[in-house]
């Protein structure tokens, strides 16, 4: 570990391929280039070679904002214990057709 | 920079330490994966940045061979394909260089590593390809050793590099295909067409299963990252399943593998093979294959000659950034 972290020569983007109409964007991968219009072409040819996509996002990944991953169990744990949010927990009415 | 705590001697912090490694190793245990943001073994983290680097690298050096061919390849079509296929090898390079990323590495220094030659890559690259039947070869041989080692891979237990590898062996299997059919067309060709073919299978054959690495017992590094599910199968155990791949493969061919030793041991359900020669593996490796310094004189002067482009775009963002900043 350098103790004074290099500039890399492009920022890092983060990119989001819509593979269909209907569906959503879903994360492809990462890529550098200069500028968002530059990496929008460069993740086209990256990330859509064989048509896998009919729309891209990109995003700069340090304007990502995410959860903290050591205090994961804690930030995820009010699901847990409830049951009753799952149609599943619901076992009295499971022969009863159509519900 | 992912944080890695120096060794400590505050009993306190080494509880810490051996439960973190503990959380780790169940992980490891229960299949799962490790992901960028969860902690990990310093030498987890180091095995896995050196061999996903290298790989990597083995992609952006392995567009050259190929490269060389586009011009000469002998009809539009096959030209079409080979820069289809060299364009997935730079893909290939960066979603790899990308999944390393995610470890603390930058891009940058990966490029450094690799252009002032700290870094190595396949050495299968190291050899020349100089007639157009190579190009055969190099698609049904080293891509087909390539997939037998890769395969596996897409269950890494790193998150990132799996998925990098699923896309990969996606986009692989063409590579071998159309391989085969180069040499396919030729074995159907002329006398001399075959000839050439079966000249170059000759010389890639044995290269082509050193690309597995060295015997098992000569490659401690490949039981550590067995044990961390890094790797799945181990060097000897992909060889072998490679070779009872192809032995039918060369029979629809009808090219003739260059081995005296290989046969069907029906008591082993795998076809036996030939001695390789390690020492010209381990010579290669230091430096003295055939193109070694060609391949990375030239991938140096791809980097330079591209300088003042990286360096225009980046001013060129910079400048538009500024002037929106100053409009808005």
């Amino acid at each position: 570990m350098t103790a004074e972290p290099r500039r890399e020569t492009w920022p890092l983007w983060e990119v989001f391929v819509r593979s269909s109409r209907g569906l959503s964007h879903v994360h492809a991968g990462s890529l550098h280039a200069p500028d968002a219009e530059l990496a929008v072409r460069n993740a086209r040819d990256l990330y859509t070679r064989r048509s896998e996509g009919v729309s891209i996002w990109v995003v700069p990944a340090a304007a990502i904002t995410a959860s903290d991953p050591d205090a994961k169990d804690a930030w995820f744990e009010s699901p847990r214990g409830k049951d009753f949010r799952h149609a599943t927990y619901y076992t009295a009415s499971q022969a009863v057709p159509h519900l | 920079m992912p944080a890695e705590d120096p060794p400590t001697a505050d009993p306190a912090a080494a509880a810490a330490e051996a439960a973190r490694l503990a959380a780790f190793d169940a992980l490891i245990a229960d299949d799962k994966r490790i992901e960028p943001t969860d902690w990990m073994p310093p030498a987890y983290r180091k095995a896995l940045v050196r061999q996903m680097s290298q790989h990597a690298h083995s992609e952006i050096i392995g567009m050259q061979p190929e490269g060389n061919w586009i011009t000469r390849a002998p009809s539009l079509k096959r030209k079409a394909i080979l820069m289809a296929k060299v364009q997935d090898e730079a893909g290939h390079g960066l979603y790899l260089y990308s999944a390393a990323e995610t470890l603390g590495t930058t891009r940058d220094e990966m490029l450094d590593a690799l252009h002032s030659g700290k870094a190595k890559y396949s050495s299968i690259f190291n050899y020349l390809a100089p007639s157009w039947a190579d190009m055969g070869s190099i698609g049904w041989l080293v891509d087909g050793a390539a997939i037998a080692n890769q395969v596996p891979l897409c269950r890494a237990s790193y998150g990132p590099y799996g998925r990098a590898m699923v896309r990969i062996c996606k986009e692989e299997s063409f590579h071998q295909r159309q391989g085969f059919e180069i040499l396919l067309a030729l074995m159907n060709g002329t006398d001399e067409q075959r000839a050439m073919a079966q000249e170059s299978v000759n010389r890639w054959y044995a290269p082509a299963l050193m690309m597995f690495g060295p015997p098992d017992a000569e490659s401690p590094n490949s039981r550590q990252s067995m044990a961390w599910k890094i790797k799945r199968f181990s060097n000897d155990e992909l060889r072998q399943r490679f070779v009872d791949m192809i032995v039918p493969q060369a029979e629809i061919l009808g090219i003739t593998l260059p081995d005296p030793d290989l046969r069907w041991n029906s008591e082993r359900g795998h076809h036996d093979f030939g001695e390789l020669d390690w020492a010209e593996f381990q010579d290669v490796l230091h430096g003295n294959g055939q193109a070694n310094s060609l391949r990375l004189a030239k991938r140096r002067a791809a980097h330079a000659e591209g300088e003042w482009v990286r360096e225009a775009a980046r001013a060129y963002a910079e400048r538009t950034a500024t002037s929106e900043r100053m409009a808005s």
